[in-house]
């Protein structure tokens, strides 16, 4: 569709586009309505719409999963600005060149292979509950604290990664050009070989930050009460799941404009690319 | 497919589909704003006939619990050995229905409050009765009468706190599911929100980490935690319970189960005979008698 009004400027209501337009508006109702009949005839359906979709308590716990939901964009929010700062320093550790730096490549590495490798959660535990345990003096208590620390940890290493993806696909001869010009090692790498690399890794980058988005909620472990915490907490006492739908909900209203925007930027970069290639 | 060489009969044919799609999601709205329909059986359970007792399983007695469980309801991680103050309630209640053989299945909290019927015949992992959630499932009579207790450090500050309105300036936690939770944030409402974890263990490691300085726990949790799994830690006093009745911890069932009836009988005649008295005095009575807070 946006293809041929873009290339043939036919007018738009064509008979033919409009009929396959219904068609599609049509199977799809179809298909939604196979899908729900199906699942409101199940024999059971009476109880899991009393249990998950329940007005009365979709309205009572509203305010308290909003409220962790608060928390959720806290976290969110410093670790958008720590990690990819962290990240950046670990990728450029490992794009060192030359025999001297080995010690501060070998360093990125075991830092990506350790906590990439690592479970998230697990990570989260040991330094949620075990550095505090250990009662030394000047370090931080707060789970808040250690919580973020440990996600900035690990999402720093998956982002260094996709950094140095991005480094290493910028081809040799940019990096030699910069140099032939006169640029010293450390400006060729700001100004001809970063700029690109990071334009070619922005998808992956936001998919990061869409998953980043979500595994906040891994901090609750620590006993930091965010909307996944709010809503079981509800649902514990209640023995209603509807909590859990307002929890759902709150995180698709960050995460589809999210990725609806990102999609949106790839695209305008796309064809931005393009025109100026032709 | 080319949309041009659509036949008539076929273009019907998609008409009848809309229309039966257009019903059915109206269905679904209707569905979805209609009133909570009540769908109680409560009270059908008379007619049963508790000699032969309705069991999922014929002749043996499906009991869920928790994994994993905690003393001092049950011992070793292990529902089987007839130790602990619940496995030992089980035994006795499937000797009183007449049931030989008992077993066990683990479940998740989530899982067992999940509508929808279950595979065994009740669950028992200290489940607190409340009217809320006798909404979604049922609750036996209850089978023990459970009081909160509030434990810290036994050289901390909170130690020496008196009374309620000392308490209200420390971190305080609870685990989730709990109705300690609820007794944190009603009857002490700290000025620090109350930090809420998964189970126990997590909570315990909070205080460990020095997160928080005092956690709630139901007595017996209490007594057992600080005698045995948090060295230097002592129970700081028993909480006033808001509102009348005392509360207990009840079986819980899925929704409209006939075999509640049984199950109550079989109870009644445990408590009758002196059986859950005994029970609670070797398993949950230990630990003396602790003050009440009062405010």
């Amino acid at each position: 569709m946006v293809n041929g009004s873009r290339e043939s400027r036919t007018p738009r209501f064509e008979p033919e586009a409009v009929r396959s337009s219904v068609i599609a508006a049509i199977s799809l109702l179809a298909f939604a309505g196979l899908v729900v009949g199906l699942v409101i005839s199940s024999p059971n359906w009476p109880a899991v719409q009393k249990q998950f979709f329940s007005p009365k308590h979709f309205n009572a716990s509203f305010w308290d999963v909003a409220g962790g939901f608060i928390t959720n964009i806290e976290m969110f929010i410093i670790s958008m600005l720590v990690i990819p700062v962290l990240a950046l320093v670990v990728a450029l550790m490992r794009s060192f060149r030359g025999p001297a730096f080995l010690p501060i490549r070998v360093i990125s590495a075991a830092y990506v292979d350790f906590f990439r490798g690592v479970p998230l959660i697990l990570l989260i535990l040991m330094l949620g509950f075990g550095l505090p345990a250990l009662d030394i003096p000047g370090l931080p208590r707060s789970a808040f604290f250690w919580g973020l620390t440990a996600l900035s940890l690990s999402y720093s290493a998956y982002t260094a990664e996709i950094y140095r993806s991005g480094i290493d696909a910028v081809p040799e001869s940019q990096r030699s050009s910069a140099r032939a010009l006169g640029l010293t090692q450390w400006q060729a790498f700001r100004y001809a070989i970063l700029p690109q690399a990071i334009r070619n890794v922005v998808p992956a980058l936001m998919n990061t930050v869409v998953s980043l988005q979500k595994d906040v909620a891994l901090v609750s472990i620590l006993g930091v009460r965010e909307a996944v915490r709010e809503a079981e907490i509800y649902a514990a006492r209640s023995f209603n799941y509807t909590s859990y739908l307002v929890a759902t909900l709150l995180f698709l209203l960050i995460s589809i404009p999210l990725t609806r925007g990102v999609d949106w930027y790839v695209e305008r970069d796309r064809r931005l690319r393009s025109q100026t290639m032709i | 497919m080319s949309s041009g060489t659509i036949s008539n009969e076929r273009k019907g044919e998609l008409m009848k589909i809309r229309i039966f799609a257009l019903f059915t999601v109206l269905g679904l709205l209707l569905a979805a704003c209609g009133s909570d329909s009540e769908t109680e059986s409560e009270g059908a359970a008379d007619a049963v006939d508790c000699g032969a007792p309705p069991l999922k399983a014929d002749g043996v007695l499906t009991v869920a619990t928790g994994e994993p469980v905690f003393p001092p309801w049950m011992e070793d991680d292990d529902p089987t050995n007839q130790k602990g103050f619940e496995s030992a309630l089980v035994y006795a209640l499937a000797d009183e229905m007449g049931i030989d053989t008992v077993e066990w299945v683990r479940t998740g909290f989530d899982q067992a409050i999940a509508a929808g019927e279950k595979d065994y015949d009740f669950n028992i992992q200290q489940y607190s009765i409340t009217a809320e959630r006798d909404e979604v499932v049922d609750f036996s009579d209850g089978y023990y009468q459970v009081e909160q207790a509030i434990i810290g450090a036994a050289d901390s500050p909170a130690a020496s706190a008196g009374s309620l309105e000392e308490l209200k300036g420390l971190r305080i936690g609870a685990a989730i599911g709990t109705t300690s939770l609820d007794y944190a944030e009603t009857v002490i409402d700290p000025a620090e929100e109350v930090a809420v974890y998964g189970d126990n263990v997590a909570a315990k490691s909070a205080f460990d980490a020095d997160q928080v300085d005092a956690i709630v726990f139901d007595l017996p949790t209490a007594y057992y935690i600080t005698a045995v799994e948090i060295e230097g830690s002592e129970i700081l006093g028993v909480l006033p319970r808001e509102g009348g009745d005392p509360e207990e911890l009840g079986m819980l069932f899925e929704e409209g189960s006939p075999l509640v009836a049984c199950v109550n009988q079989a109870l009644k005649g445990l408590k009758d005979d002196g059986t859950i008295d005994a029970l609670e005095d070797e398993w949950l009575n230990q630990g003396g008698s602790i003050p009440s807070l009062d405010s």
